[in-house]
Protein backbone atom coordinates (compact mmCIF):
# COMPACT_ATOMS: atom_id res chain seq x y z
CA UNK A 1 0.00 0.00 0.00
CA UNK A 2 1.59 3.07 -1.23
CA UNK A 3 1.18 6.79 -0.64
CA UNK A 4 2.85 8.25 -4.15
CA UNK A 5 4.99 11.84 -3.74
CA UNK A 6 3.48 13.03 -7.30
CA UNK A 7 5.06 16.77 -6.92
CA UNK A 8 7.73 17.43 -4.62
CA UNK A 9 7.99 19.81 -2.32
CA UNK A 10 10.92 22.32 -1.00
CA UNK A 11 11.97 20.75 1.85
CA UNK A 12 10.08 17.97 3.09
CA UNK A 13 10.80 15.19 5.72
CA UNK A 14 10.05 12.19 7.81
CA UNK A 15 10.73 13.23 11.44
CA UNK A 16 9.75 12.49 15.34
CA UNK A 17 10.74 13.65 18.09
CA UNK A 18 14.10 13.62 17.68
CA UNK A 19 17.43 11.32 18.18
CA UNK A 20 18.80 12.23 21.61
CA UNK A 21 21.76 10.10 22.99
CA UNK A 22 24.28 11.05 20.52
CA UNK A 23 25.23 14.20 20.78
CA UNK A 24 28.72 13.70 22.02
CA UNK A 25 29.25 12.13 18.57
CA UNK A 26 28.11 15.10 17.05
CA UNK A 27 25.22 13.80 15.84
CA UNK A 28 22.35 16.40 16.01
CA UNK A 29 18.81 16.10 17.37
CA UNK A 30 16.42 16.47 14.59
CA UNK A 31 12.74 16.05 14.84
CA UNK A 32 9.76 18.18 14.59
CA UNK A 33 10.15 21.78 14.99
CA UNK A 34 6.67 22.48 16.09
CA UNK A 35 6.16 19.55 18.22
CA UNK A 36 2.72 20.74 19.68
CA UNK A 37 1.36 20.58 16.24
CA UNK A 38 3.04 17.32 15.82
CA UNK A 39 1.57 15.71 18.33
CA UNK A 40 -1.82 16.91 17.80
CA UNK A 41 -1.89 15.10 14.49
CA UNK A 42 -0.95 12.33 15.78
CA UNK A 43 -3.56 12.18 18.10
CA UNK A 44 -5.66 13.29 15.94
CA UNK A 45 -5.64 10.00 14.17
CA UNK A 46 -5.15 7.93 17.01
CA UNK A 47 -1.10 7.20 16.88
CA UNK A 48 1.45 7.75 20.19
CA UNK A 49 3.28 10.99 20.18
CA UNK A 50 6.11 8.98 18.86
CA UNK A 51 5.08 7.97 15.88
CA UNK A 52 7.25 9.83 12.98
CA UNK A 53 4.85 12.50 11.11
CA UNK A 54 5.66 14.22 7.86
CA UNK A 55 6.89 17.97 8.11
CA UNK A 56 6.00 19.73 5.25
CA UNK A 57 7.17 23.35 4.10
CA UNK A 58 5.57 25.56 1.27
CA UNK A 59 5.24 24.66 -1.29
CA UNK A 60 4.77 21.44 -0.37
CA UNK A 61 4.55 17.97 -1.57
CA UNK A 62 1.46 16.57 -3.39
CA UNK A 63 0.60 13.04 -2.15
CA UNK A 64 -1.51 10.48 -4.07
CA UNK A 65 -2.99 7.90 -1.44
CA UNK A 66 -3.98 3.93 -2.72
CA UNK A 67 -5.77 3.59 0.30
CA UNK A 68 -8.38 4.73 2.28
CA UNK A 69 -7.00 5.52 5.39
CA UNK A 70 -7.27 8.67 8.24
CA UNK A 71 -4.91 11.39 8.33
CA UNK A 72 -4.38 14.65 10.33
CA UNK A 73 -2.86 17.82 9.38
CA UNK A 74 -1.75 20.71 11.59
CA UNK A 75 1.06 23.06 12.07
CA UNK A 76 0.71 25.98 9.35
CA UNK A 77 -2.17 26.37 6.82
CA UNK A 78 -1.21 25.76 3.41
CA UNK A 79 -4.79 25.25 2.45
CA UNK A 80 -5.30 20.97 2.03
CA UNK A 81 -7.11 19.96 -0.81
CA UNK A 82 -8.03 16.62 -0.98
CA UNK A 83 -8.90 16.36 -4.91
CA UNK A 84 -10.75 19.43 -5.55
CA UNK A 85 -12.48 19.11 -1.62
CA UNK A 86 -11.25 21.81 0.68
CA UNK A 87 -10.20 20.38 3.92
CA UNK A 88 -9.01 21.64 7.16
CA UNK A 89 -6.65 21.70 9.23
CA UNK A 90 -6.94 20.09 13.01
CA UNK A 91 -9.12 17.41 12.71
CA UNK A 92 -9.30 13.89 11.40
CA UNK A 93 -10.01 13.31 8.01
CA UNK A 94 -10.94 10.34 5.56
CA UNK A 95 -9.31 9.89 2.61
CA UNK A 96 -10.18 7.78 -0.35
CA UNK A 97 -7.40 5.54 -1.83
CA UNK A 98 -7.28 6.87 -5.41
CA UNK A 99 -7.34 10.63 -4.09
CA UNK A 100 -4.61 13.32 -4.02
CA UNK A 101 -3.84 15.94 -1.35
CA UNK A 102 -2.18 18.76 -2.70
CA UNK A 103 -1.46 22.32 -0.53
CA UNK A 104 -2.59 24.83 -2.36
CA UNK A 105 -1.33 28.33 -0.62
CA UNK A 106 -0.17 28.95 2.17
CA UNK A 107 -2.12 31.12 4.66
CA UNK A 108 -0.38 30.99 8.20
CA UNK A 109 2.21 29.34 9.27
CA UNK A 110 5.85 28.09 7.92
CA UNK A 111 5.28 24.04 9.13
CA UNK A 112 2.42 21.62 8.41
CA UNK A 113 2.26 18.30 9.78
CA UNK A 114 0.87 15.06 8.29
CA UNK A 115 0.02 12.42 10.74
CA UNK A 116 -1.59 9.21 8.85
CA UNK A 117 -3.44 6.49 11.13
CA UNK A 118 -1.02 3.33 12.50
CA UNK A 119 1.92 5.93 11.52
CA UNK A 120 4.30 6.30 8.67
CA UNK A 121 7.10 3.73 7.82
CA UNK A 122 10.52 4.80 7.91
CA UNK A 123 13.75 4.18 8.71
CA UNK A 124 15.07 4.04 12.13
CA UNK A 125 18.45 5.01 12.71
CA UNK A 126 19.86 5.10 16.12
CA UNK A 127 16.15 4.83 18.26
CA UNK A 128 14.70 7.68 16.06
CA UNK A 129 12.87 7.73 12.37
CA UNK A 130 13.97 11.69 12.45
CA UNK A 131 16.03 12.26 9.34
CA UNK A 132 19.29 13.38 9.53
CA UNK A 133 20.22 15.18 5.94
CA UNK A 134 23.92 15.28 6.75
CA UNK A 135 24.61 11.68 7.84
CA UNK A 136 21.83 10.56 4.99
CA UNK A 137 19.83 7.85 7.08
CA UNK A 138 16.69 8.07 8.88
CA UNK A 139 13.20 8.79 7.90
CA UNK A 140 13.28 8.13 4.43
CA UNK A 141 16.57 7.19 2.71
CA UNK A 142 18.02 9.93 4.93
CA UNK A 143 17.07 12.57 2.90
CA UNK A 144 14.26 15.16 1.67
CA UNK A 145 11.09 13.64 -0.48
CA UNK A 146 11.14 13.41 -4.06
CA UNK A 147 8.78 12.95 -6.73
CA UNK A 148 7.94 9.44 -7.01
CA UNK A 149 9.19 8.64 -3.98
CA UNK A 150 6.72 5.48 -2.37
CA UNK A 151 5.85 6.02 1.31
CA UNK A 152 3.76 3.37 3.17
CA UNK A 153 1.77 3.51 6.39
CA UNK A 154 1.67 0.69 8.92
CA UNK A 155 -1.00 -1.67 9.03
CA UNK A 156 -3.42 -1.61 11.28
CA UNK A 157 -6.14 -3.34 12.91
CA UNK A 158 -9.06 -1.18 11.62
CA UNK A 159 -10.47 -1.68 7.96
CA UNK A 160 -11.72 1.27 7.11
CA UNK A 161 -13.66 0.75 3.92
CA UNK A 162 -15.62 -1.61 6.25
CA UNK A 163 -15.96 0.84 8.73
CA UNK A 164 -17.10 4.00 6.05
CA UNK A 165 -19.24 1.83 3.88
CA UNK A 166 -21.18 1.14 7.27
CA UNK A 167 -21.72 4.74 8.19
CA UNK A 168 -21.23 7.41 6.77
CA UNK A 169 -18.47 9.16 7.72
CA UNK A 170 -17.90 11.94 5.49
CA UNK A 171 -17.61 14.26 8.51
CA UNK A 172 -16.04 12.81 11.44
CA UNK A 173 -16.61 14.33 14.40
CA UNK A 174 -13.26 15.26 15.93
CA UNK A 175 -11.78 18.64 15.51
CA UNK A 176 -9.66 20.75 17.76
CA UNK A 177 -8.26 24.12 18.25
CA UNK A 178 -4.82 24.73 19.13
CA UNK A 179 -4.50 28.81 18.82
CA UNK A 180 -4.19 28.77 22.41
CA UNK A 181 -1.08 27.20 22.16
CA UNK A 182 -0.28 30.51 19.94
CA UNK A 183 -1.28 33.38 21.47
CA UNK A 184 1.31 36.23 21.43
CA UNK A 185 3.61 34.20 19.40
CA UNK A 186 5.40 36.80 18.49
CA UNK A 187 6.90 38.08 21.65
CA UNK A 188 9.79 35.25 22.14
CA UNK A 189 10.81 34.45 25.87
CA UNK A 190 14.12 34.07 26.49
CA UNK A 191 16.27 32.56 29.42
CA UNK A 192 19.96 35.11 29.72
CA UNK A 193 22.86 33.03 28.12
CA UNK A 194 26.37 32.65 29.78
CA UNK A 195 27.84 36.24 27.39
CA UNK A 196 25.07 38.40 28.15
CA UNK A 197 26.73 40.11 30.85
CA UNK A 198 29.38 41.01 28.16
CA UNK A 199 26.80 42.84 25.86
CA UNK A 200 27.33 46.40 25.80
CA UNK A 201 24.66 48.05 28.23
CA UNK A 202 23.07 50.16 25.27
CA UNK A 203 23.12 45.79 23.50
CA UNK A 204 21.49 44.96 26.24
CA UNK A 205 18.59 47.33 25.56
CA UNK A 206 18.68 46.83 22.04
CA UNK A 207 18.13 43.18 22.44
CA UNK A 208 15.28 43.52 24.90
CA UNK A 209 13.68 46.64 23.73
CA UNK A 210 13.81 46.37 19.91
CA UNK A 211 12.21 44.58 17.03
CA UNK A 212 14.33 41.24 15.09
CA UNK A 213 13.52 40.46 12.05
CA UNK A 214 14.18 36.61 10.83
CA UNK A 215 16.40 36.90 7.34
CA UNK A 216 16.06 34.74 4.25
CA UNK A 217 18.46 32.21 6.19
CA UNK A 218 15.73 30.86 8.34
CA UNK A 219 15.74 27.45 8.23
CA UNK A 220 15.93 23.89 10.24
CA UNK A 221 19.41 24.43 11.07
CA UNK A 222 18.72 28.39 12.56
CA UNK A 223 17.29 31.45 12.17
CA UNK A 224 19.55 34.35 11.40
CA UNK A 225 18.32 37.73 12.73
CA UNK A 226 18.76 41.21 11.36
CA UNK A 227 18.61 43.59 14.84
CA UNK A 228 19.92 46.91 15.78
CA UNK A 229 23.92 47.23 15.98
CA UNK A 230 25.02 44.71 18.94
CA UNK A 231 28.04 44.65 19.99
CA UNK A 232 30.37 42.98 22.79
CA UNK A 233 32.17 44.80 25.12
CA UNK A 234 36.14 45.53 24.98
CA UNK A 235 36.88 42.78 27.55
CA UNK A 236 34.60 40.48 26.34
CA UNK A 237 36.88 36.92 26.77
CA UNK A 238 36.79 34.68 24.25
CA UNK A 239 35.26 31.33 25.26
CA UNK A 240 36.28 27.73 24.19
CA UNK A 241 33.94 25.82 22.09
CA UNK A 242 30.83 24.01 23.84
CA UNK A 243 27.61 22.62 23.98
CA UNK A 244 24.43 24.53 22.55
CA UNK A 245 21.45 23.69 22.24
CA UNK A 246 17.52 23.81 20.49
CA UNK A 247 16.82 27.56 21.58
CA UNK A 248 20.41 29.12 22.09
CA UNK A 249 20.99 33.02 21.08
CA UNK A 250 24.23 33.03 19.81
CA UNK A 251 26.28 36.86 18.56
CA UNK A 252 27.96 36.08 15.56
CA UNK A 253 31.33 38.21 14.98
CA UNK A 254 29.16 40.48 12.42
CA UNK A 255 27.05 41.50 15.48
CA UNK A 256 24.33 39.72 14.04
CA UNK A 257 22.37 36.96 16.09
CA UNK A 258 21.46 33.00 15.44
CA UNK A 259 18.82 31.49 17.13
CA UNK A 260 19.58 27.16 16.99
CA UNK A 261 16.55 25.65 15.50
CA UNK A 262 16.03 21.41 15.35
CA UNK A 263 18.60 20.84 13.26
CA UNK A 264 21.62 22.68 15.11
CA UNK A 265 25.40 21.68 15.26
CA UNK A 266 25.84 19.94 18.92
CA UNK A 267 29.05 22.44 19.67
CA UNK A 268 29.54 26.26 19.24
CA UNK A 269 32.09 29.06 20.09
CA UNK A 270 29.98 31.84 19.42
CA UNK A 271 28.96 33.57 22.13
CA UNK A 272 25.77 32.74 23.87
CA UNK A 273 23.47 35.86 24.86
CA UNK A 274 20.48 33.66 25.52
CA UNK A 275 18.25 31.19 24.99
CA UNK A 276 14.38 30.88 24.08
CA UNK A 277 12.49 28.89 26.18
CA UNK A 278 11.01 25.41 25.67
CA UNK A 279 7.46 26.62 26.01
CA UNK A 280 8.04 29.00 22.69
CA UNK A 281 10.15 26.95 20.35
CA UNK A 282 6.66 26.17 18.54
CA UNK A 283 6.03 29.40 18.14
CA UNK A 284 9.15 29.83 16.31
CA UNK A 285 8.73 27.12 14.38
CA UNK A 286 5.70 28.67 12.63
CA UNK A 287 7.27 31.78 11.96
CA UNK A 288 9.24 32.18 8.46
CA UNK A 289 11.42 34.73 6.59
CA UNK A 290 10.36 38.79 7.89
CA UNK A 291 8.86 37.77 10.55
CA UNK A 292 9.29 40.25 13.30
CA UNK A 293 10.04 39.46 16.93
CA UNK A 294 10.80 40.70 20.09
CA UNK A 295 12.54 38.89 23.33
CA UNK A 296 12.01 39.26 26.75
CA UNK A 297 13.68 37.64 29.35
CA UNK A 298 12.39 35.35 31.90
CA UNK A 299 13.80 33.47 34.65
CA UNK A 300 14.83 30.01 34.54
CA UNK A 301 11.66 29.11 37.43
CA UNK A 302 9.61 30.90 34.86
CA UNK A 303 10.51 29.22 31.61
CA UNK A 304 10.54 25.52 33.39
CA UNK A 305 6.73 26.41 34.90
CA UNK A 306 5.74 27.56 31.53
CA UNK A 307 6.68 24.54 30.11
CA UNK A 308 4.96 22.26 32.85
CA UNK A 309 1.87 24.18 32.30
CA UNK A 310 2.00 24.04 28.49
CA UNK A 311 2.66 20.15 28.96
CA UNK A 312 0.19 19.62 31.25
CA UNK A 313 -2.49 21.62 28.59
CA UNK A 314 -1.69 19.67 25.90
CA UNK A 315 -1.64 16.28 27.84
CA UNK A 316 -5.14 16.96 28.47
CA UNK A 317 -6.06 17.78 25.39
CA UNK A 318 -4.33 14.70 24.17
CA UNK A 319 -5.97 12.13 26.08
CA UNK A 320 -9.29 13.90 25.57
CA UNK A 321 -8.90 13.78 21.67
CA UNK A 322 -7.33 9.66 21.90
CA UNK A 323 -10.36 8.95 23.64
CA UNK A 324 -13.06 10.52 21.20
CA UNK A 325 -10.99 8.85 18.28
CA UNK A 326 -11.51 5.20 19.99
CA UNK A 327 -14.54 5.76 21.13
CA UNK A 328 -15.61 6.71 17.50
CA UNK A 329 -14.33 4.13 15.70
CA UNK A 330 -14.18 1.30 18.14
CA UNK A 331 -17.46 1.26 18.47
CA UNK A 332 -17.97 0.51 14.84
CA UNK A 333 -16.06 -2.88 15.37
CA UNK A 334 -17.16 -5.64 16.93
CA UNK B 1 42.82 20.43 38.60
CA UNK B 2 42.35 23.70 40.85
CA UNK B 3 39.91 25.90 40.09
CA UNK B 4 36.49 25.24 41.32
CA UNK B 5 33.88 23.65 38.33
CA UNK B 6 30.96 26.25 37.46
CA UNK B 7 27.62 24.84 36.64
CA UNK B 8 25.40 27.33 34.66
CA UNK B 9 22.16 26.81 32.67
CA UNK B 10 22.23 26.40 28.78
CA UNK B 11 18.81 26.92 28.76
CA UNK B 12 15.50 25.70 30.85
CA UNK B 13 16.49 21.84 29.43
CA UNK B 14 20.50 21.92 29.67
CA UNK B 15 23.13 23.08 31.87
CA UNK B 16 27.37 22.95 31.00
CA UNK B 17 29.98 22.42 34.17
CA UNK B 18 32.80 24.54 33.32
CA UNK B 19 35.95 23.41 34.36
CA UNK B 20 38.39 25.76 32.79
CA UNK B 21 38.74 28.18 30.16
CA UNK B 22 42.32 26.18 28.78
CA UNK B 23 42.89 23.80 26.14
CA UNK B 24 45.46 21.09 28.03
CA UNK B 25 45.27 17.41 29.22
CA UNK B 26 44.69 18.34 32.88
CA UNK B 27 40.96 20.19 32.21
CA UNK B 28 40.36 17.68 29.23
CA UNK B 29 41.24 14.26 31.66
CA UNK B 30 38.47 16.32 34.38
CA UNK B 31 36.48 16.49 31.20
CA UNK B 32 36.37 13.10 30.41
CA UNK B 33 36.43 11.46 34.14
CA UNK B 34 33.02 13.50 34.91
CA UNK B 35 31.88 11.70 31.73
CA UNK B 36 32.13 8.63 32.49
CA UNK B 37 30.91 9.14 35.44
CA UNK B 38 27.80 10.91 34.87
CA UNK B 39 27.08 7.91 31.64
CA UNK B 40 27.81 4.96 34.90
CA UNK B 41 25.10 6.90 37.21
CA UNK B 42 22.72 7.22 34.16
CA UNK B 43 20.89 9.70 36.44
CA UNK B 44 17.30 9.58 34.97
CA UNK B 45 16.05 12.58 33.04
CA UNK B 46 19.08 13.42 31.07
CA UNK B 47 19.50 12.68 27.45
CA UNK B 48 22.38 14.01 25.96
CA UNK B 49 26.13 14.42 27.77
CA UNK B 50 28.21 17.08 25.27
CA UNK B 51 31.98 17.11 26.17
CA UNK B 52 34.30 19.92 24.95
CA UNK B 53 37.45 21.14 25.46
CA UNK B 54 36.42 22.00 29.31
CA UNK B 55 33.21 21.56 30.13
CA UNK B 56 30.43 19.31 29.90
CA UNK B 57 27.24 19.73 28.81
CA UNK B 58 24.01 17.87 30.04
CA UNK B 59 21.03 17.98 28.32
CA UNK B 60 17.42 16.70 30.01
CA UNK B 61 13.88 15.76 30.11
CA UNK B 62 12.07 18.48 32.30
CA UNK B 63 9.23 16.11 32.68
CA UNK B 64 11.52 13.43 33.94
CA UNK B 65 13.66 15.09 35.85
CA UNK B 66 10.85 17.10 38.01
CA UNK B 67 9.29 13.58 38.63
CA UNK B 68 12.16 13.05 41.64
CA UNK B 69 12.67 17.00 42.88
CA UNK B 70 8.80 18.30 43.19
CA UNK B 71 10.18 21.21 45.17
CA UNK B 72 13.09 22.69 43.17
CA UNK B 73 13.47 23.63 39.68
CA UNK B 74 15.22 20.74 36.93
CA UNK B 75 18.23 22.46 37.01
CA UNK B 76 18.26 23.61 40.78
CA UNK B 77 17.97 19.55 41.31
CA UNK B 78 20.69 18.69 38.93
CA UNK B 79 22.94 21.14 39.96
CA UNK B 80 22.44 19.88 43.17
CA UNK B 81 23.33 16.26 42.57
CA UNK B 82 26.38 16.99 39.92
CA UNK B 83 27.82 19.52 43.08
CA UNK B 84 27.84 16.21 45.46
CA UNK B 85 29.63 13.75 42.88
CA UNK B 86 31.97 16.57 42.43
CA UNK B 87 32.64 16.78 45.88
CA UNK B 88 32.60 13.55 46.32
CA UNK B 89 35.63 11.58 44.14
CA UNK B 90 37.38 12.35 41.29
CA UNK B 91 38.85 10.35 38.87
CA UNK B 92 36.06 7.56 40.48
CA UNK B 93 36.13 6.59 36.35
CA UNK B 94 39.38 6.54 34.94
CA UNK B 95 39.17 7.27 31.27
CA UNK B 96 39.98 4.11 28.71
CA UNK B 97 42.69 4.83 26.97
CA UNK B 98 42.04 4.12 23.21
CA UNK B 99 44.37 4.61 20.77
CA UNK B 100 43.98 4.95 16.87
CA UNK B 101 46.51 4.77 14.40
CA UNK B 102 44.97 6.46 11.44
CA UNK B 103 47.08 6.08 7.98
CA UNK B 104 47.15 9.15 5.98
CA UNK B 105 48.51 10.48 2.40
CA UNK B 106 50.09 13.89 2.84
CA UNK B 107 50.29 13.82 -0.94
CA UNK B 108 49.51 17.67 -2.14
CA UNK B 109 46.91 16.22 -4.84
CA UNK B 110 45.06 15.31 -1.94
CA UNK B 111 46.41 17.12 0.76
CA UNK B 112 45.36 20.30 -1.60
CA UNK B 113 46.75 23.14 0.78
CA UNK B 114 50.52 21.70 2.05
CA UNK B 115 52.30 22.94 -0.41
CA UNK B 116 50.53 26.59 0.39
CA UNK B 117 50.95 25.77 4.50
CA UNK B 118 55.19 24.70 3.72
CA UNK B 119 55.77 27.91 2.14
CA UNK B 120 53.85 30.03 4.47
CA UNK B 121 55.54 28.42 7.52
CA UNK B 122 58.66 28.00 5.58
CA UNK B 123 58.99 24.37 6.18
CA UNK B 124 59.69 21.60 3.84
CA UNK B 125 56.90 19.45 3.27
CA UNK B 126 58.59 16.52 4.93
CA UNK B 127 59.29 19.10 8.15
CA UNK B 128 55.56 19.74 8.07
CA UNK B 129 54.37 15.87 7.20
CA UNK B 130 57.05 15.10 10.56
CA UNK B 131 55.58 17.48 12.50
CA UNK B 132 51.56 16.81 12.18
CA UNK B 133 52.50 12.54 12.13
CA UNK B 134 54.99 12.49 15.10
CA UNK B 135 52.41 13.51 17.94
CA UNK B 136 49.67 11.71 20.08
CA UNK B 137 46.61 14.21 19.37
CA UNK B 138 43.84 13.85 21.74
CA UNK B 139 40.03 14.25 20.33
CA UNK B 140 38.87 16.66 22.85
CA UNK B 141 35.23 16.67 21.49
CA UNK B 142 33.25 15.50 18.22
CA UNK B 143 31.00 18.56 16.45
CA UNK B 144 29.88 20.12 13.78
CA UNK B 145 29.16 17.11 11.76
CA UNK B 146 28.60 13.86 12.83
CA UNK B 147 31.79 12.07 14.13
CA UNK B 148 33.69 15.07 13.71
CA UNK B 149 36.62 14.94 15.73
CA UNK B 150 38.75 18.09 17.37
CA UNK B 151 41.75 17.18 18.14
CA UNK B 152 44.97 18.74 19.76
CA UNK B 153 47.48 19.71 20.20
CA UNK B 154 49.32 20.70 17.36
CA UNK B 155 53.18 21.75 17.57
CA UNK B 156 53.00 25.39 17.63
CA UNK B 157 55.03 25.69 14.63
CA UNK B 158 52.06 24.42 12.15
CA UNK B 159 49.85 26.80 13.60
CA UNK B 160 47.51 28.67 11.16
CA UNK B 161 44.53 30.34 11.11
CA UNK B 162 41.55 29.09 9.14
CA UNK B 163 41.15 29.68 5.51
CA UNK B 164 39.29 33.59 4.92
CA UNK B 165 36.62 32.04 2.40
CA UNK B 166 35.62 28.02 3.63
CA UNK B 167 35.41 25.90 0.51
CA UNK B 168 32.19 24.94 -0.57
CA UNK B 169 32.97 21.09 -0.65
CA UNK B 170 35.68 19.37 1.32
CA UNK B 171 36.15 15.30 0.68
CA UNK B 172 35.42 12.90 3.37
CA UNK B 173 38.60 12.17 4.85
CA UNK B 174 40.14 14.92 4.50
CA UNK B 175 42.43 15.93 7.37
CA UNK B 176 42.57 19.53 8.11
CA UNK B 177 44.02 21.80 10.59
CA UNK B 178 43.04 25.20 11.99
CA UNK B 179 44.68 27.37 15.15
CA UNK B 180 46.16 24.64 17.13
CA UNK B 181 43.98 21.70 16.26
CA UNK B 182 43.40 19.52 13.80
CA UNK B 183 40.78 17.11 12.50
CA UNK B 184 39.06 14.62 9.93
CA UNK B 185 36.03 15.77 8.09
CA UNK B 186 34.04 12.68 8.47
CA UNK B 187 31.98 13.38 5.31
CA UNK B 188 31.85 15.65 2.43
CA UNK B 189 31.27 19.16 3.52
CA UNK B 190 31.59 22.65 3.34
CA UNK B 191 34.89 23.97 5.47
CA UNK B 192 37.11 26.19 6.43
CA UNK B 193 40.00 24.42 7.81
CA UNK B 194 43.75 23.77 5.65
CA UNK B 195 43.75 20.47 4.29
CA UNK B 196 46.72 18.78 4.46
CA UNK B 197 45.98 15.60 3.55
CA UNK B 198 43.80 12.75 3.71
CA UNK B 199 42.66 9.38 5.30
CA UNK B 200 41.52 6.12 3.18
CA UNK B 201 39.39 5.07 7.02
CA UNK B 202 35.75 5.37 7.08
CA UNK B 203 35.56 7.98 10.29
CA UNK B 204 31.67 8.03 9.56
CA UNK B 205 29.23 5.03 8.42
CA UNK B 206 25.73 5.42 9.36
CA UNK B 207 24.94 1.72 8.87
CA UNK B 208 27.44 0.39 11.07
CA UNK B 209 26.73 -0.42 14.53
CA UNK B 210 29.29 2.54 16.20
CA UNK B 211 29.00 5.29 12.92
CA UNK B 212 31.73 7.47 14.73
CA UNK B 213 34.71 5.42 14.29
CA UNK B 214 36.50 8.10 17.40
CA UNK B 215 34.85 8.59 20.37
CA UNK B 216 35.71 11.85 22.59
CA UNK B 217 38.73 11.01 24.52
CA UNK B 218 40.65 8.90 22.21
CA UNK B 219 43.99 8.99 21.20
CA UNK B 220 45.01 9.30 16.99
CA UNK B 221 48.37 8.92 15.82
CA UNK B 222 48.75 9.85 12.34
CA UNK B 223 50.90 7.57 9.93
CA UNK B 224 51.92 8.41 6.78
CA UNK B 225 51.52 6.48 3.52
CA UNK B 226 51.71 7.06 0.01
CA UNK B 227 49.18 7.65 -2.70
CA UNK B 228 49.45 3.69 -4.11
CA UNK B 229 48.89 2.91 -0.83
CA UNK B 230 46.01 5.36 0.22
CA UNK B 231 44.38 4.23 -3.43
CA UNK B 232 44.80 0.33 -2.58
CA UNK B 233 43.44 1.19 0.79
CA UNK B 234 40.27 3.54 -0.38
CA UNK B 235 39.57 0.51 -2.76
CA UNK B 236 38.92 -2.04 -0.02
Amino acid sequence: MNITVVKHGVYDTIQDMGRTGFQHEGINVNGCMDRIAAEMANALVGNSSSEPLLELHYPASSLLFDITTLIAITGADFSPYIDDIPVSNNNTIKINAGSTLQFRKRKKGVRAYIAIHGGWEAELWLHSYSTNNKASAGGYKGRILKKGDLLKNKQTKYLFNTIFHKKNFDTIPLKINLSGFYINSRLIRCTIGSEFKWLTEESKNIFQLNQHKLTMQSDRMGYRLQSDKLSMSENAPTRLSSGVTLGTIQFLPNGQLIILMADHQTTGGYPKIAHVISADIHKLAQLGPNSIINFTLVSQKEAEQSFLQQRFELDQLKKRVVAKFLKVFTDEID
Amino acid sequence: MDTIPIIEPLGDTALTIHFGDKINSNVSETVFSFFQTLKQKSIPGITDIIPAYSSLSIVYDIIEVRKNSRSKTAFEYLQNIIQEILHTKRNEYPTENRFFEIPVCYHPSVGIDIEEISTYKNLSTEELIHLHSNNVYRVYMLGFLPGFPYMGSLNEKLEIPRKKTPRTNILAGSIGIAGLQTGIYPLNSPGGWNIIGQTPVQLFKSNRENPCLLQPGDNVIFTPISMTEFNRLQQL
